[in-house]
């Protein structure tokens, strides 16, 4: 069997699998299914270029992705009336102000030489900084979080078209990495896992309670979408008639169309992300990163910048993250901080890119939806097969009840599962590196 | 007078629960270390091991409650401790041999394994969820307080209360006992010793005719007991819910690399540090400080450096300038 062929047969699959749902369920979740999975397969790609092309172990993608959701925030909603007034200057000034401390406290890290009286320094410098931080910025929040806090207590965003947010979610992530990667990149693969896991947590602590910034917990909705509302579809009779006309209600019309929108939209992305992945692949770049990826030391040694290389596509494969966070949060119409998980964040992408092929682009597109479809479609099959096993239980006895609750939580177990079966017997995935 | 009372309330909000809340990290960083020595790994299932293990000895607590044995004023728990381990040392050796000993004998890049323990980390967490769900789960009974806040404040007249928890007692003798007899075991008996020189010269063990795969057994054994003394110390002291159990990793491995990787004395020095970094950066000073300071120089906010929310921020930091400063950690660890 050619790989052509085979590669045709396994994205054949899943289409399949997917027009399954669309008739047995509904063509809603079918189409949701291929938005998702097509976000995924985004996420898959960054995470792909880090693992696959360089052999960077990162467990922050959930930083990332979320710091795509706050552009779209920063960016689709309207600034609240007020909010800059309040507080705005106050909080730039204290983020300044931040960020010059740390910058200070190198300088002098780097200018003076060794010894207590350097340390004493640099100390003294760090906390008189964060006591003028706080001092500057918590009557900014104060003030801003005053306005009107049932709806808005935030500082709100730029008002412009949402699909400006993706790619700044993109530059929201890079910078981000950039931070990270200056840092953390020069430490063995454990402790940069250890580093990424960390960084991503603190994003979702900053998001949680940073109210002024992303509202917090009581989270942003109604964010602006690059595709009309179901309801203004509904009452435009061109478009009723247009529906009538393929025999749908103008309801289910609607909704079908506007995901059909939104996938034509993320598949754009995907295939631009796509192309340019796989020009990086075969480029004299991407030859290095594999280089030094399964020999550093000879990379090295034939005078290759290890180092600056792995910064490089760390800070690409955050981006790509970010541009798929972005997408997700226009796709949901909402940013929820609280909803951000690592396991279903993180850990899933990496299962995708695992299950998929590392270092094979199309490998982490399919991963991206066998694996969506999978945490999608796990939870009916397992209630399906409790119902099964539980039908010659008699009815309303405790443990009949409890399996039938806990199918929910099948799906974490069915991930395990296939991670751990991929590893084991096709530990290149289901489309190799060539 | 009101020097006493500062040192009550300092002893109080900050000095008990930041020992507790060491000990707790301390007996998990050990586990992760020893993982990490024998192994050459970093464990990610490493919580979610302590959540099933506490997971089975929450449901031993409960059938010994429904029995109506009870400890007296100790929880129940103590006694459904040892199944609960007895338990988890099952699952470690099973996961072992059907998982992670595939692995080793090909001798696959550490971080192949890591990625390993995460699927074990989604089967773990998957199981646990199934069996007992994710909420919050009460299996503490017997005694709350040695020492409550209210009788403390009438016997010495002092306007602070000094509470003590039964479950911060606890976990402090627990620790104490558990790490006098870890470190009994490593340094006095042949298979702790063999341990050791595994860890130190994995060439040079194997030469002197030390059995790898029976180091590795004792090793999970050990590890089992660790996550399951540790986990139900945390759930009797917070409360069980198996989603904290996965957020402990990262001040767990924050103490373990602080203290240097692969270095048991470190491990327990790494989780004292971040304890008490934690809880001194994230409690509100003000009312030990009321006390300290004349009226005019009150202070007019909390004094809360950073909200509770940010804890972790508090670990990874030191972490970073751990490793930024001393990459081998406080303690001389390996470094790979």
């Amino acid at each position: 069997m050619t790989e052509t062929l085979k590669n045709t047969l396994l994205f054949g699959a899943i289409a399949l699998v997917i027009a399954f749902v669309g008739f047995q369920q509904s063509w809603n979740s079918a189409l949701l299914i291929i938005a998702m999975g097509l976000i995924s397969s985004i996420m898959a790609l960054g995470v792909n270029l880090q693992w696959g092309f360089a052999g960077l172990f990162n467990v922050g993608i959930m930083g990332f992705v979320a710091l795509g959701g706050l552009a779209a925030v920063l960016i689709g909603m309207p600034p609240t009336e007020g909010g800059f007034a309040a507080g705005g200057l106050g909080i730039i000034g204290a983020l300044l102000l931040g960020a010059g401390t740390i910058v200070a406290a190198i300088q002098v890290m780097r200018r003076m030489a060794a010894g207590p009286l350097r340390n004493l320094i640099v100390i003294a410098v760090l906390v008189a900084g964060f006591f003028l931080f706080r001092a500057l910025l918590d009557p900014a929040v104060a003030r801003i979080e005053e306005i009107n806090s049932a709806e808005t207590g935030y500082l709100g965003g730029l008002g412009l078209p949402v699909l400006i947010a993706w790619p700044v979610g993109g530059l929201f992530a890079a910078a981000a990495a950039w931070l990270i990667g200056k840092t953390a990149l020069g430490l063995r693969s454990d402790y940069l896992a250890i580093a990424t896991l960390g960084i991503a947590e603190i994003i979702i602590a900053i998001l949680k309670n940073e109210d002024w910034l992303t509202r917090g917990v009581k989270n942003v909705i109604g964010v602006p979408r690059p595709v009309p509302f179901e309801i203004d579809l509904q009452n435009d009779p061109a478009f009723v008639e247009r529906a009538a006309a393929f025999g749908m209600d103008p309801v289910e019309g609607s909704t079908l169309y506007v995901k059909v929108l939104y996938i034509l939209l993320f598949a754009a992305v995907l295939l631009l992300l796509m192309w340019m992945s796989q020009r990086a692949l075969h480029s004299p770049w991407g030859r290095m990163l594999r280089a030094i990826r399964d020999n550093e030391v000879a990379a090295e040694a034939m005078g290759k910048d290890v180092t600056a290389r792995h910064l490089q596509v760390f800070i690409l494969g955050s981006a790509v993250c970010g541009i798929a966070g972005a997408m997700m949060t226009t796709l949901d119409g909402q940013l929820t901080p609280g909803t951000y998980q690592p396991l279903r964040f993180t850990f899933l992408v990496w299962v995708m890119v695992i299950v998929g092929g590392s270092g094979n682009n199309l490998g982490a597109v399919l991963g991206g939806f066998l694996i969506w479809f999978l945490w999608v479609q796990v939870e009916p099959m397992g209630l399906w097969l409790m119902n099964v096993v539980t039908s010659g239980m008699e009815d309303g006895s405790a443990l009949k009840v409890h399996l039938i609750e806990s199918a929910a939580h099948m799906r974490l177990l069915t991930m395990g599962i296939v991670l751990l079966a991929v590893l084991r017997f096709s530990p290149r995935g289901l489309i190799p590196e060539r | 007078m009101d020097f006493l009372n500062a040192i009550i309330a300092f002893l109080n909000y900050v000095f008990i629960p930041g020992v507790a809340y060491g000990s707790q990290l301390a007996l998990g960083a050990l586990g992760v270390t020893l993982v990490y020595g024998i192994l050459r790994f970093s464990n990610f299932a490493h919580g979610d091991t302590m959540a099933l293990g506490s997971m089975a000895t929450v449901l031993m607590t409960w059938l010994f409650q429904s029995w109506g044995i009870s400890l007296g004023p100790l929880p129940t728990a103590l006694l459904a401790l040892p199944f609960g381990i007895l338990f988890t040392i099952g699952l470690l050796l099973f996961t072992d041999r059907a998982v992670y000993k595939f692995y080793r004998v090909k001798k696959a890049k550490p971080v192949i394994l890591v990625i390993v323990s995460l699927g074990i980390t989604f089967i773990y967490n998957g199981v646990t969820r199934f069996i007992i769900g994710p909420d919050d789960q009460n299996f503490f009974d017997g005694e709350r307080f040695i020492i409550s806040a209210r009788e403390f404040k009438k016997a010495t007249g002092l306007a602070e209360g000094l509470s003590f928890k039964t479950t911060q007692g606890i976990t402090i003798v627990t620790a104490v006992i558990v790490v006098v007899a870890l470190f009994w075991f490593l340094n006095k008996t042949r298979a702790g010793k063999s341990m050791r020189a595994y860890s130190d010269n994995e060439d040079l063990a194997l030469l002197s005719g030390i059995n790898p795969e029976r180091v590795v057994m004792i090793t999970w054994i050990i590890v089992a007991f660790l996550t399951t003394i540790a986990g139900v110390l945390y759930g009797l002291d917070k409360s069980f819910k198996p989603f904290t159990y996965f957020q402990l990793l990262l001040p767990i491995f924050a103490s373990a690399i602080v203290g240097g990787l692969g270095n048991p004395i470190g491990a327990i020095a790494g989780g004292f540090v971040i304890a008490f970094s934690e809880v001194t950066i994230t409690y509100a000073w003000k009312k030990i400080l009321v006390y300290l300071m004349p009226e005019s120089l009150e202070p007019s906010g909390l004094v809360q450096l950073l909200s509770t929310d940010y804890k972790f921020a508090v670990s990874f930091v030191i972490l970073l300038i751990v490793l930024l400063f001393k990459p081998t950690g406080l303690f001389k660890g390996q470094s790979v």
